[in-house]
């Protein structure tokens, strides 16, 4: 297997401005030593999923404050896997209670960090659970 | 402050007593820290004297309350003579839920009502949007026309409690819903008081709830700085706001320095328009976030107000009220913790009095559940009940601006407001705040400071109570907002009825009519009343400036 970097994508899908933890985690992915695209703001599931086949990527990082995780982290997974992506890992993060967190994982978002999350948490469980 | 003779000795003084005294204790007992800084990374002495304010005149730089350069309070009589505004932001669901939320607020003692919009509202998209999808009412209350407007007040006294509404982008048009509201319930809009957010700069630095590119986004503002001082004079037109950029992960500095400015430039824009300064500042009102490190936020806000006076003054204004600044606060919502939520309801606590302590008008204190989710009925029953024991057991609101005079204190209020000229200097290189905007530069700055914040925590730099020290491991156990999940059919539906019921020709010429006003430099606030007052949606009006305008879209750096 060549030894390359892992690429992440990190997205911000739906209105939700709030950037701050997406690009705190982007950066510390970044510092350790992954290859990662940040999408940026008002992202569809449909552009999300374009950039993730595009840019090839082995994980996508999604992060939602809005509280609309239910629809949005749920219709990107389904999106992957129809685009024959589902060896991608969906992993998510915001504010999202605990009761929503194993339907998340039901619908294939296999982990959500909440707030007050270690980043080297993040950094170690996708290189642990990267697939591709 | 001291006579010279007397600086001299007290400097001697301090100097063998950190010789003598200090010293020698240290290097038995090093400090807890090598080094104690604040939140913006200032380092903080052992012990402040009379020494480190030396500089400062009493009468000039520090004053009384209720007098340039109001730095002891706006107000001659600040807290003793009325307490801030208990103004809980709230909203979720339909208009019908959050219309329930405001009057259990009321009955409990709330004295202002502050509207939190959903995410389409926000953006000025209707509920039936495809772009709303999964959006309604999940931070806010959707708000899509007059009649969702109509229903969101109903059976509460607008003539009497004033109210906050944090919009943006669309914010004329929100406000002209409110306006149009009151007129139809035969109140005068000369005599509803509130303040709609309307600051769009701190929209591209932060919060990103924008729509319109920065020129024309100023221009409408500009239009409801002047509409509001002719006809709605109880209004405040704009609400500029630290919060969000403090919540964006900026330092209190950055928040003082950033928001200060964005303050200039609407005078800047407004006088350019040729509006009187003195008739449209006295509505310039502002927002502040309310941090952990509770010395700072006190010298943050003592340090707002000197700043504004002196600025207002330079550029003209010769009205006392033109020169207040009269500020909404709001605790961290950045710094709740989701671990062991019921201790956030002290960090609240010491937040909320930090606030007090600087001179707030109006306060939000934040609920413990807000880390997990919008607040449930309880957790914000709590977070009203902290303001109160603040205002009626504490005894802290008795004397004005009761920190004033300490040498702490006053030492950071100036070095604050030093670090502020040193942040508008390096603005001012970039060509101004539209270009400092353009070229990313708040924008990096912010997430600068939040990525430092950060790793100060995640290495333990810097201690979370419940989050890198003083960890539980246990199941969390609040109760958790439960919406009605009939409310988005019922607003489509709603939404359905109104475009089938309304007078197609009257609302579409309105639209027609606002659209020309748009394209030329008519202003546009009494055509959007008109559109409102036909029942346009929100979506529809806002369609109207975007085909006019164009829409704004940000580089993705981070």
């Amino acid at each position: 297997m060549v030894d390359r970097k892992v690429r992440v994508l990190v997205a911000k899908p739906g209105l939700d401005g709030h950037d701050r933890g997406a690009k705190i985690v982007a950066r510390a992915l970044r510092d350790a030593g992954m290859e990662v695209i940040y999408t940026g703001l008002h992202q569809t599931a449909e552009m999300i999923v374009e950039a993730a086949v595009q840019e090839d990527v082995d994980v996508v990082g999604l992060s939602l404050l809005s509280g609309a995780h239910m629809t949005l982290f749920v219709d990107v997974a389904k999106l992957l896997k129809q685009k024959g992506m589902s060896d991608v890992l969906v992993v998510g993060g915001g504010i999202i209670p605990e009761g929503d967190v194993s339907k998340l994982k039901e619908e294939g978002i296999s982990a959500v960090f909440g707030p007050g999350t270690h980043c080297d948490e993040i950094v170690d469980y996708i290189i642990k659970n990267v697939k591709r | 402050m001291v006579d010279k003779k007397e600086i001299e000795k007290i400097r001697i003084e301090k100097k063998n007593w950190q010789e003598n005294c200090y010293n020698p204790l240290v290097k038995k007992k090093p400090g807890r820290k090598k080094k104690f800084e604040n939140l913006s990374s200032n380092e903080i002495k052992s012990l402040y004297t009379p020494e480190d304010i030396s500089h400062l005149s009493y009468l000039k730089d520090i004053g009384f309350p209720g007098e340039f350069p109001f730095l002891r309070g706006v107000y001659p009589t600040m807290h003793r003579g009325q307490l801030w505004t208990m103004r809980q932001f709230a909203g979720f669901g339909s208009a019908e839920e959050t219309n329930e939320r405001y009057k259990y607020l009321l009955e409990h003692g709330e004295t202002g009502l502050s509207v939190a919009f959903d995410y389409p509202t926000l953006y000025g998209y209707d509920t039936d949007h495809p772009l709303s999808r999964g959006e309604f009412g999940k931070c806010g209350v959707a708000i899509s026309s007059l009649k969702d407007m109509e229903i969101l007040f109903s059976d509460i006294p607008i003539d009497k409690v004033t109210t906050s509404m944090t919009i943006n982008g669309p914010a004329p048009i929100v406000w002209g819903f409110y306006i149009a509201n009151a007129e139809n319930r035969g109140i005068s809009k000369d005599i509803i008081g509130g303040t709609i957010q309307n600051d769009i700069l701190k929209e591209y630095i932060a919060q990103k709830s924008y729509i319109f590119p920065p020129e024309p986004s100023m221009r409408l503002i500009v239009d409801t700085f002047e509409y509001g001082s002719k006809y709605v004079p109880r209004w405040n037109t704009i609400s500029i706001s630290g919060y969000h950029i403090r919540e964006a992960g900026s330092t209190a500095v950055q928040e003082l320095a950033f928001t200060v400015g964005d303050g200039v430039e609407y005078v800047k824009w407004a006088m350019e328009r040729g509006l009187n300064i003195d008739d449209f500042a006295p509505r310039l009102s502002f927002f502040f976030n309310a941090h952990n490190d509770f010395f700072e936020e006190i010298a943050k806000y003592r340090a707002a107000r000197r700043i504004w006076a002196k600025e207002l003054k330079k550029l003209g204004a010769k009205k006392t009220r033109s020169m207040l600044m009269r500020f909404h606060t709001q605790t961290a919502g950045c710094s709740l913790t989701a671990q062991q939520p019921e201790i956030n309801i002290v960090r609240v606590a010491l937040q909320g009095l930090a606030a007090v302590l600087g001179g707030t008008q109006s306060l939000h204190t934040n609920s413990m559940d807000e880390a997990l989710a919008l607040p449930s009925e309880k957790a914000v029953r709590i977070a009203l009940r902290t303001q109160q024991i603040i205002a009626e057991e504490s005894g802290v609101t008795d004397a004005i601006d009761p920190l004033g005079g300490s040498y702490y204190i006053e030492w950071l209020t100036d070095e604050m407001e030093e670090q502020t000229y040193k942040y508008w200097d390096r603005v001012e290189k970039l060509g101004g705040v539209l270009p400092a905007i353009e070229k990313g530069f708040y924008q990096r700055e912010i997430a600068q400071a939040a990525y430092k914040y950060q790793k100060e925590i995640d290495d333990k730099k810097r201690t979370i109570v419940g989050v890198n020290d003083y960890q539980l491991d246990e199941e969390i156990d609040i109760p958790i907002l439960k919406m009605d999940e009939k409310g988005e059919e019922r607003q489509i539906n709603r939404l359905k009825k109104l475009r089938k019921d309304r007078n197609k020709q009257k609302y579409e010429r309105n639209l027609e009519k606002l659209r020309k006003a748009a394209e030329g430099d008519e202003n546009t606030m009494p055509h959007i009343l008109d559109c409102v007052h036909s029942y346009a949606t929100l979506g529809e009006t806002c369609r109207v400036l975007r085909d006019v305008f164009g829409e704004y879209e940000e580089p993705a750096i981070f």
